[in-house]
């Protein structure tokens, strides 16, 4: 039943674990590089295979060392794992010191890892442009699991939640009283609530707080999100962690929940992606169409007005006079 | 794929990474800061990596150039090594920049063996990253 699909080459090298392959890749989809387009559309039927843990929370409540202990985890189960840590870019120099790396332990010579480190490059929602395609290239190389880590995230910052399938709040106990866990947003998006450093005082509360939170109801989808205490310095929970996100998945099975949230994750992002496209055509026109240049004269001029203009852009410029 | 150098409109990638046994890395931590303002995405690999580590992460993150830090003394062992395993890998196009505490005489072998700009206490930030984006886009 299988119409076996002709691959570029590229991409039956990163199907065949051609690591340096999907390195550049990886690069050339960060930079919207032409030479990727064909790669990520004849890969994208081999992806969806792979959960796509996503973890998220705020700055330095140990995302990155639990993202360690995850990957030496499911190495202990036989799993092979690809990671995607993200890190913000200077919004000033365009810049980005990506330090996710340097919690990572693992064999140098273990090929069931891979690591990607990826700026945000401007995006805004915790995570980059490119991830899920990146994350998607993971999938198709043939990793058990992929991880993906957020920025550190401020309480909007919730794109992981379209690329993910299981999500991840890591938060650390004294980051604020139970109202703070009522606030929409972040909170909103958990499957697994992790309290990390719970070698600290004060991770019961946290705990008891969030315990509360899940038990006002109100979820999306019949999950409740369930609450798990870890620590990375006194080692504890990972494994713990990891059952949650193995329990969350088995739900999306057999709820029919994976199916419902890929519809609406894949319209928006064939949405987005067409969005983009006519917003790059637009840009375009008006940069070249000489009647359209003189549009833009007159809303400078305070001939008409942006809404009209945008208008008759739309619309063609043909009424454009 | 050919590896298409880092173009004035996309960001250069490089590794800083500190090999051997150094007790600190303020120094690696000054000059990522400096390529970071310079516009760069650095990816900060830290203290105590092994030659195969370094490489194995310039692979994987697909960097356009490398940055060494050492004060151990040990850059006469540790150097070499990642150069060869670079060539082994068929990556010896990734161009290899270090810092630290190199006697000069050391300094002129390893310039010999591949390492392509060393940068001694005293060197300025923008040396440093003048050299380093030279490095990054003008390699074959």
């Amino acid at each position: 039943m299988k119409a076996a699909p002709r691959l570029p080459a590229a991409a039956k090298a990163i199907v065949d674990g051609d690591r340096r392959v999907l390195a550049r890749t990886i690069t050339a989809v960060e930079n919207g590089d032409p030479s990727a387009d064909r790669i990520v559309r004849s890969l994208y039927t081999r992806s969806g295979r792979a959960p796509v843990v996503g973890l998220t929370g705020p700055l330095g409540v140990g995302k990155s060392s639990i993202v360690n202990a995850l990957v030496g985890r499911l190495r202990a189960l036989g799993q092979t794992v690809g990671v995607i840590g993200v890190d913000p870019s200077s919004p000033f120099t365009g810049g980005s010191v990506l330090g996710d790396r340097i919690r990572l332990e693992r064999r140098a010579d273990d090929a069931g890892v891979f690591f990607r480190s990826m700026a945000s490059r401007g995006a805004a929602g915790g995570v980059a442009a490119a991830t899920r395609e990146v994350s998607r290239l993971l999938d198709a190389a043939g990793f058990d699991v992929i991880l993906v880590e957020t920025v550190g995230s401020g309480q909007v910052d919730v794109a992981i939640r379209d690329i993910a399938s299981t999500s991840i709040v890591v938060v650390v106990p004294h980051l604020g009283d139970e109202v703070q866990t009522l606030k929409a947003g972040l909170f909103e998006i958990a499957d697994i609530f992790c309290v990390n450093k719970t070698d600290l005082p004060g991770a019961e509360l946290a705990k008891k707080d969030l315990s509360e939170l899940v038990s006002l109801g109100g979820g999306r989808s019949g999950w409740v999100p369930t609450i798990v205490g870890t620590s990375t310095v006194k080692p504890s929970g990972i494994d713990e962690l990891w059952n949650d996100v193995v329990a969350h998945e088995k739900f999306l099975d057999s709820s029919g929940e994976r199916t419902q949230g890929e519809r609406k994750r894949l319209s928006s992002e064939i949405v987005g992606l067409a969005r983009d496209r006519v917003g790059q055509e637009l840009t375009r026109r008006l940069e070249r169409d000489p009647s359209l240049r003189r549009l833009l004269d007159d809303v400078v001029a305070r001939r008409i007005d942006p809404r009209t203009a945008a208008d008759r852009l739309v619309t063609g410029s043909r009424r454009a006079r | 794929m050919a590896k298409a150098r880092a173009s004035k409109k996309t960001p250069i990638r490089v590794l800083i990474a500190k090999p051997g046994l150094d007790g600190h890395d303020r120094g690696a931590k000054v000059v990522a800061r400096a390529l970071r303002d310079a516009g760069m995405e650095v990816i900060y690999a830290g203290l105590r990596q092994t030659p195969e580590e370094v490489v194995r992460a310039a692979l994987e993150e697909d960097v356009d150039l490398i940055g060494l830090s050492i004060l151990s003394g040990a850059h006469m062992a540790l150097f070499p090594r990642i150069l060869a395993l670079l060539k082994a890998q068929g990556a010896s196009n990734i161009p290899v920049f270090a810092g630290g505490i190199i006697p000069d005489e050391d300094a002129r072998r390893l310039k010999k063996a591949g390492i392509r700009a060393i940068f001694g206490p005293g060197t300025s930030l923008e040396e440093i990253v003048t050299t380093a984006q030279s490095l990054a886009r003008h390699t074959a």
